[in-house]
């Protein structure tokens, strides 16, 4: 799985019918410091994410379809599963 | 997923028999700003998209699932349309 910020989100009304509902986020991937590793990447909500959160996404399909639509199966390969409180470093 | 511009369109008339009909399109990733973010790649269509529109693509196996047939030998299908640059929010 990997860390992120959301940044944002994306509206399109012209898209695959099981991403209807769903909120399209913009996030941004970090490292367990926080800092930016410089790509952007677009994951479906299932866990009411804000912007400025940072969260854990998966970047699997069977996972990521399941998590955001309740089923398998959907042109989904990226969904935000989890907001992070903390991350420890020794 | 990530969002993309359309920049191309490529023609290939001897193809899989599962990509017949299906229109395949340059896409250029973006970052956060809509700045171009690694290499250009080619996607399958799966929304009525084109040449520079605004748009999110998917990645992997599950780039195959909009298609009826999903064997569609896809790694890289455009899923989505932004209505416009302004619907990309970011703080």
């Amino acid at each position: 799985m990997l860390l992120a910020k959301v940044l944002g989100n994306v509206v399109a009304t012209q898209k695959n019918h099981r991403y209807e509902n769903a909120r399209v986020m913009l996030c941004e991937t970090i490292n367990p410091e926080g800092d930016s590793t410089g790509t952007t990447i677009i994951a479906l909500d299932s866990v009411d994410a804000g912007v400025g959160d940072t969260v854990l996404i998966v970047q699997e399909g069977w996972g990521a379809s399941t998590s955001a639509t309740g089923k398998a199966g959907a042109a989904i390969d990226t969904a935000i599963i989890g907001v992070v409180d903390r991350i420890d470093l020794s | 997923m990530q969002l993309a511009r359309v920049i191309g369109t490529v023609v290939a008339t001897v193809k899989n028999d599962s990509l017949q009909h299906r229109s395949l399109l340059v896409v250029q990733s973006l970052n956060k700003n809509l700045e171009p973010q690694g290499k250009p790649l080619v996607a399958v269509d799966s929304v009525g998209a084109g040449v520079g529109e605004l748009v999110f693509w998917c990645r992997g196996k599950e780039a195959s699932f909009p298609f009826k047939r999903e064997d569609t030998p896809t790694d890289c299908t455009i899923v989505g349309i932004v209505d416009s640059e302004k619907h990309v929010t970011s703080v």
